[in-house]
């Protein structure tokens, strides 16, 4: 049986869970830290075995901290700072990503910044062109700030990288982040007046997956909407018929299979919670052209959850692909046999920000 | 020189020191003085622009500073979060 170890971030600090298989026995709370400050993001680097945790003190403001033993000290990584020539200052870390080159991260900050470190962590450095990139004085924040959270890497080639801001669409590079464009036809934003939706760059993107054995195959769940595209993001589809409600926050898939995508549907972005009073994961194993509630062991009465961007994670594939996710109602559940049946690995945290598998990965 | 007082979690940052002896004309520069000699202090209390954070307080023998505020040899600069209440 696997020994898995969640990273958990919460409003209250980061829970690293640990324990086995279906849930036969809870999971238990191995560590807590940053106690009282809100957990953004914590992520293991499987190459390194570094731990990073994005960690936001209500009074001292943001910062990425970084250790290769969650129970032990933890360092700041001071150089992911906004220069003193942009005249910003870093409100947010929202996602830390494992590039394609040795020892490469990447990570996405507010406000709308991509850092790269090349030495697993230790030092980051802006990435200037998507900095200075000439619209950036239209850019405009969504509701959770000018978050740039979504990094999708292409698997083996460390120059092509896509990336989703919020509210500034999803970007691609194809030279390292030398250089980006934006890329979202076919996306319809209907929080905007009829008129503007061709041309206006205010596009709320909610999350990326992209699918590893066919790369130029992403999955989104937008701001209103569910999109795939087979190109690399020169054109975006509606895949979203089929789905009680087309709001949402992450979008997962199974590895191995680049048909599929997982998402967890909320009524509407004037009420995040989920439909029905109902806790479903819709799966679809067709890229999009059907979809199947995963239900089993999932609350379905009376149940009003809010699942966050960075909160549902996976580990191995196939039939034993592992799905996780918490909620801001302090739950966390999992399944090992892809959304098949589902049991609850905690409960009563703190209001959860984001889930990752920390531990080595099962092959189903 | 200005003394600054700090508490927890400042304090831990700073080796322990509830006080310390920094240099600086303005609270800016003592600021900038603490994070040259406990560097884990660096972005704690100012940000990258040298603004005071938001929901820090900086009191200059009880009066409330910014960061430009002068300061003078024996001045005590209080470092406080500030009661941010109604927040989760």
């Amino acid at each position: 049986m696997t020994q898995r170890e969640l990273l958990v971030g919460t409003k209250k600090g980061l829970f690293v869970l640990r324990g086995e298989g279906e849930g036969e026995e809870p999971y238990r709370i191995a560590e807590r830290a940053f106690e009282g400050d809100v957990v953004e993001y914590a992520m293991r680097d499987p190459r390194s075995g570094r731990y990073f945790a994005s960690v936001t003190s209500g009074f001292y403001g943001p910062r990425l901290l970084h250790t290769l033993d969650p129970a032990g000290e933890w360092e700041h990584a001071s150089t992911l700072a906004m220069p003193p020539d942009t005249g910003a200052a870093l409100e947010r870390v929202w996602v830390v990503q494992a590039g394609e080159a040795d020892d490469q991260l990447w990570a996405g900050v507010d406000p709308a910044a991509l850092f790269e470190s090349r030495d697993g962590g230790l030092t980051w450095e802006l990435n200037r062109a998507l900095w200075d990139d000439p619209t950036r004085a239209r850019w405009q924040p969504g509701n959770g700030g000018l978050c740039l959270h979504s990094i999708s890497t292409w698997p083996g080639d460390p120059l092509r990288l896509s990336l989703g801001i919020s509210a500034v669409g999803y970007w691609v590079t194809e030279d390292g982040g030398g250089s980006w464009r934006r890329s979202n036809a076919g996306i319809v934003a209907r929080y905007l007046p009829v008129e503007l939706r061709e041309t206006s760059i205010d596009q709320c993107i909610h999350n990326l997956h992209r699918a590893p054995l066919r790369p130029e195959r992403l999955f989104m769940q937008f701001h209103g909407g569910v999109y795939r595209t087979d190109d690399n993001g020169d054109t975006w589809v509606s895949i979203a018929d089929g789905l009680p409600a087309d709001f949402g926050f992450p979008i997962v898939g199974d590895p191995a299979d680049p048909d599929s995508a997982y998402v967890i549907p909320l009524v509407a972005d004037r009420d995040r919670v989920t439909v029905d009073g109902r806790l479903r994961v819709f799966e679809t194993r067709d890229a999009g052209v059907t979809w199947t509630a995963r239900t089993e062991g999932l609350p379905q009465h009376d149940a009003y959850l809010t699942i966050l961007r960075q909160a549902l994670d996976t580990d191995g594939e196939g039939a034993g692909l592992g799905l996780w996710f918490g909620a801001t109602s302090g739950e966390v559940f999992g399944s090992v046999n892809a959304g098949a049946t589902w049991f609850t690995v905690a409960e009563h945290l703190a209001p959860v920000t984001s889930v990752r598998v920390a531990s080595p990965s099962p092959v189903g | 020189m200005p003394v600054i007082v700090l508490r927890a979690p400042l304090k831990d940052l700073a080796g322990g020191n509830t006080e310390l002896d920094l240099p600086g004309r303005t609270v800016g520069e003592v600021l900038r003085a603490l994070e040259r000699e406990w560097p884990r202090t660096v972005g704690w209390v100012l940000d990258e622009r040298g603004r005071v954070r938001r929901h820090v307080i900086v009191f200059i023998d009880g009066e409330r500073a910014r960061e430009d505020a002068k300061v003078g040899a024996g001045d005590r600069l209080h470092v406080l979060p500030s009661i941010s209440g109604g927040c989760t």
